[in-house]
């Protein structure tokens, strides 16, 4: 086993940031007071002092109003309340019509399965080879009993980044509510709610180098959104529990502390590692978008070999980083992602994703693309296909 | 740390042995598809008087567990003769690599049939076997105990998932006791078809699963 371990799996979690774990510190120490007894002590309202400044600053950050978003424990749940809240709100009033794509990430696409269950109707929009949604058939998709289209802003597996743009105007002129998932993007790539009709927007800042357990959901003001956590009066009467003023305060920190130089950065280190492994390794293909893609995100199907093989000797090496193929998850199935954009078995089972953060550096991406080479060349010299091809008879 | 694999395991995937491709061989198979996320390849060279094993080589597009089953299976069967051989079992093999976990029973099950197959390969070519005989219900139901429920790391028979079979003609029905949209449904039924299609009075296989 290496000494350094090098971490590229920064889509599904990052390190926190010490300047991050300076900022909450005083929340778990000193003022650990509930926020909503602001009239009582001076505790509460510093609390609640602290809570409201996070709320500003990440409000502003995605050019909303500060009443405009609620906090929530992630995305998972940031997703989940829009689903179902709008679902709750507009099923007797508009109808039992939700569209969502085929390739978005579990939190949406199980609620919308949930709903299903519960007799609302799900349209699955396909996708093209490179993830993306085409307008014209979200046009046609759109009934005048449709309530939401959810339609992620960028994929958490091949990057894509959709038009959420053109999504939205197509939304706005039909008159119907619009969330995108941006737990990928926030902070990574350009999202202003003041020139983008979208009317949530789920967010977290486990991605960016914030703590996890926290999230949140950006609601345009005047959404229909029904309450589904009850409990206390807390996030506006829309989300009841105790405030998490550690979460929130590390949240607006992290989001400050992201700058544009550093998603520059992102964005070289991401193109050097991909055109070095689809110029250096042979049958090798890329999933995803070239240019429309998060700037952190690499992901490339390896022919002939198995995903979980090839993690599995990267982490001998000391690299962490995932993988579509079946054997690695513990539903054994391959990413729906993959199979979304038309690929096959081979495709998910061989796909391999790197996603770049704030502690990498251009050397690690040099080191994890010598080694994948060695790694790739290793198991495709004992892989039955690519030698043989397919079908050979045996 | 704790991996999900035994040391011994690791050491075979990381240095795999018996390797590669043998030319000529004297018996060959191929087992698994992309589809199913693994495939193993054996190839056996036999010495005609003893029927032993005199080599043996593998080749595996696969996971861990699939690597490192095709090792230990070389090695247990080399200097074997075929029917020693064909003896060994699954759980030979996982106790050798000190247990594999029980999610990746499929994926190491394969390189055992890879083996079984490449012998029975041998003995057609060479005269060996027995005239074909019909698929019967008990057969197929002895091929679904090699396809795995997932959801318990146990074949489909043994964890009760198998609630009929019917053949009719050349037309294979299996009623499968999980709703079509569960999450392993499709796994599940590729599988079963993978299983029971190559056999050759078998043309259609038909899953059914409940509402």
């Amino acid at each position: 086993m290496q000494e350094k371990r090098i971490y590229l799996d920064n889509s599904a979690s990052t390190r926190l940031d010490e300047r991050v774990l300076e900022a909450m510190t005083p929340y778990f120490l000193d003022t650990y007071a509930v926020a909503t007894s602001e009239f009582a002590y001076t505790q509460g309202i510093e609390a609640r002092e602290a809570l409201d400044e996070a709320r500003v600053s990440l409000a502003k950050a995605l050019g909303a109003e500060s009443e405009e978003f609620v906090f929530t424990s992630g995305s998972t749940e940031s997703s989940n309340m829009a689903l179902k809240g709008v679902a709750l709100a507009l099923s007797e009033k508009k109808g039992k019509h939700i569209i969502v794509s085929k390739i978005e990430d579990f939190p949406v696409l199980q609620s919308a399965e949930a709903l299903e269950r519960q007799g609302f109707q799900v349209t699955y929009l396909e996708v093209d080879v490179d993830g993306l949604v085409d307008l014209e058939v979200l046009k046609k998709a759109i009934t005048d009993k449709t309530i939401l289209v959810s339609i992620q802003h960028a994929n958490q597996e091949i990057g894509t980044v959709q038009d959420i743009a053109g999504i939205g105007a197509v939304c706005r002129e039909k008159d119907v509510l619009f969330h995108t998932d941006a737990t990928h993007t926030f902070g990574r790539v350009p999202l202003n709610v003041k020139r983008l009709p979208v009317d949530l927007v789920t967010v977290a800042a486990h991605t960016i180098h914030g703590p996890r357990g926290i999230g949140g959901l950006y609601i345009r003001k005047g959404t229909p959104l029904a309450k589904w956590m009850d409990g206390g009066f807390q996030e506006f009467d829309l989300r009841a529990g105790l405030e998490n003023i550690p979460g929130a305060v590390g949240f607006a920190k992290a989001v400050e502390l992201i700058t544009v130089e550093e998603n520059k950065q992102l964005r070289a280190m991401r193109n050097h590692a991909i055109s070095r492994i689809l110029k250096e390794i042979p049958d090798t293909v890329l999933n995803g978008h070239r240019s429309k893609r998060l700037p952190h995100n690499v992901n490339i199907s390896f022919h002939y070999v198995e995903g979980e093989s090839i993690t599995l000797h990267l982490d001998i090496h000391g690299f962490a980083v995932s993988t579509g193929s079946a054997c690695f998850s513990r539903s054994l199935q391959g990413s729906h992602v993959i199979y979304g954009i038309g690929g096959d078995h081979e495709r998910a089972h061989g796909s391999i994703r790197i996603t770049l953060g704030r502690y990498n550096t251009m050397e690690d991406v040099d080191a994890v693309v010598d080694t994948l080479a060695d790694v790739i060349r290793e198991l495709r010299k004992i892989s039955p296909l690519g030698k043989n091809k397919y079908g050979e008879e045996v | 740390m704790k991996f999900p694999y035994s040391e011994t395991v690791l050491e075979h995937f990381k240095n795999p042995h018996n390797v590669g491709k043998i030319d000529n061989p004297d018996g060959k198979s191929m087992e698994g598809s992309p589809a199913c996320g693994d495939m193993v390849a054996v190839y056996i060279k036999v010495e005609p008087k003893t029927k032993t094993i005199e080599d043996i080589k593998f080749e595996s597009y696969g996971c861990a567990s699939n690597i490192a089953t095709g090792s230990i299976i070389t090695e247990l069967a080399k200097g074997k003769t075929l029917d020693e051989a064909k003896k060994i079992t699954w759980k030979q093999a996982s106790d050798a690599l000190g247990g594999l976990p029980k999610i990746k029973a499929h994926c190491s099950v394969l390189a055992i049939e890879g083996l079984r197959a490449a012998i029975t390969n041998y003995e057609e070519k060479h005269g060996l076997v027995k005239k074909r005989v019909p698929t019967t219900v008990e057969t197929i139901r002895k091929r679904l105990r090699k396809v795995m429920n997932p959801l318990a790391g146990l074949d489909l028979v043994r964890t009760n998932l198998v609630k009929d079979i019917q053949k009719n003609n050349g037309t294979v029905r299996v009623a499968i006791d999980l709703p079509r949209n569960h999450q392993f449904a499709p796994a599940i039924k590729e599988e079963i078809d993978e299983k029971i299609e190559p056999l050759w009075d078998v043309k259609e296989v038909i899953v059914d699963f409940t509402d």
